[in-house]
This record gives structure tokens, sequence and C-alpha cells, in this order.
């Protein structure tokens, strides 16, 4: 068996760069190990008759740009629909939502209720500015060696950051590198209000609100809500796997061969370039370009292999930071309590930044936190085909759960992690636990184990201001190519990183293409 | 508080060797080396130098750090940090190479022996063991700083074969140049390598630290009717530049000693690029890069062995290719007059094109003259760098 290009991983990432290929006239095979697509984004029965979405659970950052390209619409992906809000959850029966009622805000504080809109606003364009470069390779370091592309695009990105004005510019840069708790007493005076705010500045990371680099990821959270993502969140009709799905079919349409329960064991080297791919049962196929959707770590030190590696590459490549802390739970519930009765966006329970800084603590000495910060989705309330009739799925991801526990077994911190949540979780929806007749807990390790990213990581490699653009996954490997010629990086853990963008993947497939037709020059004209 | 003249205690570490040095050292002229007490020289640099050149010369090498590379994947762990072909060195066996970081700069070069299929010893100049370990990543292998546990001797000149023949060493005529033979003489572990420092006819002695004072005082004995005598430092390195060997330090920056990147120097700009086989099967670190510096000549310069008119040695003198000065293209490192060729020589950085065996240049050399700094310009050519290179070297 033999093909133009072999992405490794059927992930919407590799789904998407298999798409481009394909209908850029490519032979494209996209070898997935796991029995369907998506990767990570994936709808699965984790009890019988209840579905959830496996690991991410809302959409928000698939770039339009993909979205139109490869026509979604038509393969099946609705993206009109089901846009929610979110709502924060306090003791008392209290709570607000920002997004649609900024009035809500008002009950907890009037003056937050005046500050949010425009604070929101404010970190938003520069959100959108930073996100503009989401689709262009990053730069090469060396000033020297750029190609106008690059120039261009760094030239039309530093304009717009000069078209942020003045104010908003001097304020990206004392805030870029700050910790989200100092930002959030800039804004806002209530604990509630600030407590929202910095869980979206710590999601994903295994950093707490105080740690620095919190704001860039509270401004990496909000490019994927403007202009450069869905500009909200989005609860996919039929779970994540709808998105990956939506991606195969358009794969699939342009050609591409997708082979699910494929696992590829290791990338075939031939002379100092890829030659192909050996699988786990021995077969080989056989490419000169092989991408792989896999982290870095994995890809680098697993597909590739150390020895056929500079030594200075590979120690970069394991010391990404890549230390899982969000842990999935998914709850069948026979009913709703009343404070989740007509929760059906995005529910946040983090009441304030001490709350998330201690839970982070925990997590620091490889502990699970004591009481979890947690994001809440219910998705059965929009799709009630996810559960039986009158029943509920609710898809929490709690945080901190660390991949790197110092004395809690993995059974523990599973055990630990789901009670915790449901115990945080009661104080503000009493009458859940009653509800609850079945859950499943991922943390980290399960995370790793089921979908294959490294550290349970699932932006493969945490989103820090040293692990972003031309540093992402390390630097000199910034665009796409991994160090053995033939071998590209398409996920998550090339820029511009994490969430279900598909930009990590159109980025790669572009660089792919100007490879392969550079090649098709040389070859045309010997 | 304790003085500054307090500090000032000597603190350097002793080698098992250093009663029989300390015994024989006029002027106390030490040097460090590695933390250790290492004689520059005893009494007379010219008459140290002639035993090397004439006699047979001891040298203690115990100073140099060594790193014992043992596990089920030491051979592929080397030959994946080396530059050299590994499989075409068999056990018993010791080489020269190079070994790099990731763009093809020299961490450093040195000579490691092969004892068994998987039984290494690596010596270095500079420690290497937190690089060794970040290569050894993915590969079933135990590196250990193994530096204290042997006492060498460099036995170098013409007449070093005699003396091991009258220490007893049967075997030693049969002894092939990098070969390495391990033997019990009167009870004592002894190991034996023939190579050196100084391009000539020459061997390693290692013992055990307790066994030290054994071996230089059997060495001193047997070797009474061939001319032995211990050196410093400053006679080997006469030897060393006639030889055509590099010296970290002064002929280059390891990589990782560097201060800026642009100093960091490839195999090829260094003048050993035969060390490195981009042939060999597998990959090794730094081997993309030098497969492109190669294919594509990105050297910056060559380091080669120049001959210079006069007799004023001329370290760190810039090279012209005009008498003028006009046109500079490079400086020397190494310099020094050569008294068994009766040649003033010198190793210079210059480009590529320059480098050719024959190839004119100028020089200009500053030198003390009469309480004064006084400048020449001079000729100088092009030359191989292994400027003396007898056959008895390897007969």
């Amino acid at each position: 068996m033999s093909a133009d290009v072999i992405v490794i991983g059927a992930g919407h990432n590799g789904l998407v760069t298999a798409a481009y290929l394909a209908k850029a006239g490519l032979k494209v095979t996209v070898l997935e190990a796991a029995p369907q697509v998506g990767g990570a984004a994936v709808t699965r029965e984790f009890v019988p008759g209840y579905k959830v979405s496996g690991a991410a659970h809302l959409l928000h950052g698939l770039h339009p740009t993909i979205a139109r390209d490869l026509d979604l619409a038509r393969h099946g992906l609705d993206l009109k629909a089901q846009r929610v809000s979110t709502r924060s959850l306090l003791p008392g029966g209290q709570s607000f939502e920002v997004g649609t009622d900024a009035n809500s805000i008002a009950a907890i504080s009037r003056a937050d209720a005046e500050a949010y809109p425009a604070a929101t606003a404010r970190l938003g364009r520069m959100a959108d500015a930073l996100a503009a470069y989401a689709l262009h390779t990053p730069p090469r370091p060396d000033v020297a060696k750029m190609d106008w592309q690059s120039k261009l695009n760094l030239g039309k990105f530093a304009w717009g950051l000069r078209r942020l004005g003045k104010k908003d510019m001097l304020e990206l840069t004392r805030i870029l590198t700050m910790n989200v708790n100092d930002l959030a007493n800039d804004y806002f005076e209530s604990e509630a209000v600030k407590g929202l705010l910095c869980f979206d500045g710590v999601l994903g990371l295994a950093l707490g609100p105080r740690s620095p680099s919190t704001v860039f990821n509270l401004l990496y959270r909000l490019s994927s809500l403007g202009a450069n993502g869905q500009g909200g969140f989005l609860l996919p009709k039929g779970g994540m796997g709808s998105v990956a799905q939506a991606l195969a079919k358009a794969a699939q349409a342009a050609d591409a061969t997708i082979r699910t329960g494929a696992a590829v064991d290791h990338i075939l080297i031939e002379g100092d370039a890829a030659a192909g791919v050996v699988l786990s049962t021995g077969e080989e196929v056989r490419a000169a370009r092989v991408v792989s959707n896999a982290d870095p770590q994995r890809t680098a030190l697993q597909l590739i292999g150390p020895r056929n590696l500079d030594t200075m590459f590979v120690s970069r490549i394991r010391h990404m930071r890549m230390n899982g802390c969000a842990a999935k739970v998914h709850l069948a519930l026979d009913g709703l309590p009343e404070a989740l009765a007509n929760a059906r966006g995005r529910v946040v329970v983090a009441q304030k930044p001490d709350d998330i800084e201690r839970a982070y603590d925990c997590a620091k000495y490889g502990r699970v936190a004591d009481r979890p910060a947690l994001e809440l989705t219910i998705p059965t309330l929009s799709d009630p085909s996810l559960a039986p009739a009158g029943k509920h799925v609710a898809s929490i991801i709690a945080q901190y759960c660390p991949y790197r526990l110092r004395e809690t077994s993995v059974n523990d911190a599973r055990h630990q992690i789901g009670e915790r949540s449901l115990a945080v979780l009661e104080e503000v929806a009493p009458g859940l636990k009653q509800r609850v007749t079945a859950m499943e807990v991922l943390t980290p390790h399960d995370l790793e184990a089921q979908f294959g990213m490294t550290g349970g990581q699932w932006h493969h490699g945490e989103i820090t201001l040293d692990q972003v653009l031309f540093l992402r996954p390390a630097g000199q490997a910034q665009d796409y190519r991994m160090p053995v010629p033939g071998v590209y990086l398409c996920g998550a853990g090339a820029h511009p990183g994490g969430n279900i963008s598909g930009a990590p993947g159109y980025n790669a497939a572009r660089e792919i293409l100007k490879d392969a037709r550079a090649q098709k020059r040389v070859m045309g004209a010997a | 508080m304790t003085s500054y003249v307090e500090h000032l205690t000597p603190f350097l570490r002793k080698t098992p060797f250093h009663d029989r040095i300390a015994a024989l050292m006029h002027g106390n002229n030490w040097m460090r080396w590695t933390g250790h007490y290492s004689p520059a020289a005893f009494e007379s640099v010219q008459s140290e130098y002639f035993a090397i050149r004439n006699g047979a010369s001891v040298y203690d090498v115990s100073p140099l750090i060594k790193y014992r590379i043992t596990g089920r994947q030491a051979a592929e762990y080397v030959n994946h940090l080396i530059t050299r072909d590994l499989s075409k060195i068999k056990p018993m066996q010791a080489f020269y190479t190079s070994w790099c970081q990731d763009d093809g700069m020299l961490v450093e070069e040195g000579t490691i022996f092969r004892f068994g299929e998987n039984d290494f010893l690596l010596n270095a100049a500079k420690d290497q063991l937190h690089w060794l370990e970040q290569v050894a990543y993915g590969f079933e292998v135990k590196i250990e700083e193994a530096s204290n546990d042997l006492a060498g001797l460099s036995l170098q000149g013409p007449q070093s074969r005699d003396v091991l023949r009258a220490l007893g060493i049967n075997g030693i005529d049969h002894l092939p140049r990098f070969g390495i033979m391990e033997l019990e003489l009167n009870g004592h572990w002894l190991r034996i390598d023939r190579a050196g420092f100084t391009g000539d006819l020459g061997y390693e002695i290692w013992v055990r630290p307790q066994d030290a004072l054994w071996l230089w005082d059997r060495l001193f004995d047997v070797g009474r009717d061939h001319k032995i005598a211990p050196i410093g430092a400053q006679a080997l390195e006469i030897a060393r530049i006639e030889a055509g060997f590099i010296l970290i330090d002064i002929d280059y920056s390891g990589a990782h000693q560097a201060l800026r990147p642009s100093n960091r120097m490839s195999p090829y700009e260094l003048g050993i690029g035969w060390t490195v086989n981009l042939n060999k099967q597998g990959y090794f670190v730094g081997k993309r890069a030098l497969k492109r510096e190669k294919e594509q000549g990105l050297s910056r310069y060559v380091l080669t062995g120049i001959e210079i008119e006069g007799r004023k040695p001329a370290p760190g003198s810039f090279l012209y290719a005009d008498q003028p000065g006009k046109h500079e293209l490079g400086l020397t490192t190494s310099a020094c007059w050569s008294p068994t060729m009766k040649k003033n020589i010198a190793y210079a950085r210059v480009p590529t094109a320059y480098a050719k065996p024959g190839t004119q240049m100028w020089i200009e050399i500053w030198y003390h003259k009469e309480h004064k700094i006084e400048r020449s310009m001079v000729r100088c050519w092009a030359a191989n760098r292994m400027f003396y290179d007898p056959p008895r070297k390897s007969a």
C-alpha cells in the first residue's frame, strides 16, 4: 500500500490536513488507531444509552475559514444553532450570566456589571489582534532567513496591533505576561466575577490564577471567541463527534482514504528521510510524506524516535510542559436539580480566585484539588438524543487533577476528582447527587490512554508564552516540519495550538503543499 | 571571618603520582589541569622536548576526565554520540573522534577506548556528563564518571617501546597503533594503549591509583638507559603542535564553553572532517547539519597548518592575502618554533581557498625586542597541519 501523504491520527487537525491535501490532488491516507475518527473530538457512550463528548465539549475555536473552505455545513455540521452563554453558579442559589444577560451581574456587583462589557470587549480586541496570526506559519526567529510571506504576515500582524490604538497597545504590553488574578483585581471588584475571569485564565494549564502567563492563556481563549473562531461557545448537536464526522466526510469527499483501527507503531525512515509508517501489526504503508497529528512528544520520542533526532531538539521536546491538569467527569442523570434545570449553556463553578488558587496548590504538590473548579454542560437540554427519554447527561471539566501525582495513585485520583467534583456541585446545585445514576471519570492518565495525548494535556502542550508561536513545539521547528525530511506535525502541538480549531492542520497542509510543489518543480525541470 | 590569604591556601588535588613529580620539580612550576597539580615544566623545557623526540618522556595524564559507558545499548549509543563509524572499531581498540551538537558544532574531540562490544571509556578535557546523559535519552546505557579510578602515564618517544620491553611487557612489539592490551605484572593490573598527544611512537599506561608509585619507580628504574625523563605541559605543547593535534580552549572553543554561538566550530572547520562519517549506519547527533555543511560548502574557514618565514613564534597573529595587510584572512591559534624540523610553524584559521598546501599568505607578527614591541610582516605558506609524522609513530 502506498500514498503521497500519510496522516497519522484522524483527530480534527489530522482530518483538516487530509482534507486540504486531498483537495489539492494529493493521494492521502489517514491512519487512525481508534475504531472511530475524531481523536479527542468524539462522542462516546459511557453508559448504555448515554452519550457525551469524550474530551472537549464546547466548540468555539473552529476557524471560520476552515469551516467555509471545507464546506462543513454541507457535510452535516450545523454551526448556526446551539450558541450558548456562560453562567457562573454561586452558593445559596445565586448565579450570574455573561454573554447574554449582563444585567445579572448587577445583582452581584453594580460596578462589575458596568465594567464587564467594556473590559471583555477590550480583551476581545487584543485577543483578536493576536489571533490574526492563527492561519499563518510562525516566522523563523532568524530575520535574515525569513521569506517574503513571513515578512508580509509579520508586517500585517504588527499593523493589526498598532491599530489597537495607543491605550490598548500599552495595556496589552502591560498585561501580556501578567497573572490573571492581578488582572481581575484591576478590572473588577466582586470575587464572583473575578473568579470567572480567573477560571478562563487557568483552564487547560498546570498553573493557578497567580501564576504568570495566565493572562496570555485568557487572551488565547478569548481569541477563539472572536472573528477567528465561532464568535462564542457552541454546543454541537450530537456532541463533538459530529465535528469530526463532518471533517471526515469533507476529507473523504475529496478522495482521502481513512483507515480506522490502524495504529501506527513508528515512522519508517530510510536514508534519513520519511519513507512511510509501520503499523503495530507490522504492516508497512509507504509514502514520502508523513504527517503526525499526535502530540510533539509522541511524534518525536516515539514515532520518529530519539535515534533519528538531534539531542538538543529531543531535550527541548522532552521538556515541553505537558502536565495535564483537567479531568473529565461524565454523569448520567435521571433528572436535573432546580439550579441546573435550565442550564442549556456553559456553567462554571469557580466562586472566587482564591478557590481556584487553592485548588491549584493541591495540584502543584501532586494532589487532586480538594475543591476543584468546574466547567459543566448538560448537552441533553438542547439535544435529547444523547440520553434516553427524560434522562440527562452532564459533561464536566474538573480542574485540577494533575497528571504528575506525588503520593496519590491514578485510581485514587480518579475516585477523588469524581467525588470532589460532585461535592462542589452539590453546594451550588443541591440535589444533584441523588440524580446521578452512573458516573465516569477520565483523569489525565485516562485521557492519555484513550486519546494518545501525552500527559493527558489536551492542548498537546500547555499554552504559555514560552510554548507558542515560533517556540511551538520548539524553536527552529515552528514551520510544521520535523527535523527528519518528509515528516510534519499538524496537531495542536504546533502553532497556533489547542482547542478544536483546525488551524494547525490548515497551516501544516499549506507547508506540505509548498514542499510538494517545490519538489514537483525540481522534478519537472529535471 | 576568614581572611583573603586563608582562601589562598593551596587546594588543588594531587594526582597519584604527585609525590614523585613534586620531588623532581624545580621552581614550583605547576599548572592547573581539571583541578589537579600538573607540571608545566621541571627544569628545562628543551631537554624535556628532546626526551619526547629522542628518548622516552613520561607525562602524568591522570587528570584527564574519564567516563565509563556500558549497558546493553552502549555501542548504539556511542555510535549516535560520535561522528565516526563505530562499526570499524573492534574491542581492545582506541580511537580518536569528534562529537557535536545538533547543528554540527564541535562539543569536544577525544579518545574513546573500546574494551568489549558494549564497554567503553571516553577521555575528555571538559566535563561532559550532562551532555552524555542528554544524548543517552532512549538508550539502555549507563554512564559513570571514572576519572579517579585510574592513574595514567603517557610514555612517548622513540625509546618508549624499549622501556616497556625492559619493563617486561610481553607482546608490546605486536601492539598496533591504537591497540589496547591488559596484563598482570608482578601482581599489578596494567592497561597499555598505543596512543598519545605527541605524534611519535608512544603509549599510555594505566594502573589502579594505589599502584601509581610502583609504576613510576619501575619505569624510571628500567628507563635509565633509554633517556627517560619526566616532562611538563610546555614541552608537550611543542610536540603537540608539530603533530597537528588541536587543543580545546587554544584552537577552538567547545560548543558548551563558547561565549557566543558564532565562536563554535565544526569538525570540518577544524580540519578534522576525517572524523565525520556521513555514510555510517544510523543517525548521529549533528549529521543533518554536517551533511549540509559539506554538501553546500558552508564552512566559514578551516584551521590549517602554516609555515612562517623567520624564527619569531606567531600565536594570535593576523594573516593577510597581501603584504600591505589590506585583505585580512584570519588568525593563528597555536604557534611555536619546531626544534626538530627547524621551522616556524603555526595553525591558522583561513578561508578554505587559502588552505591548499603551498598557498602564500602574509602574516603580521608583533614581538618583543630589547624593551620594544616590533612588528614584522613576513610570508607564510599553508601546509599540512601534521608537520611531524615519523614512520615510527605507526611502525
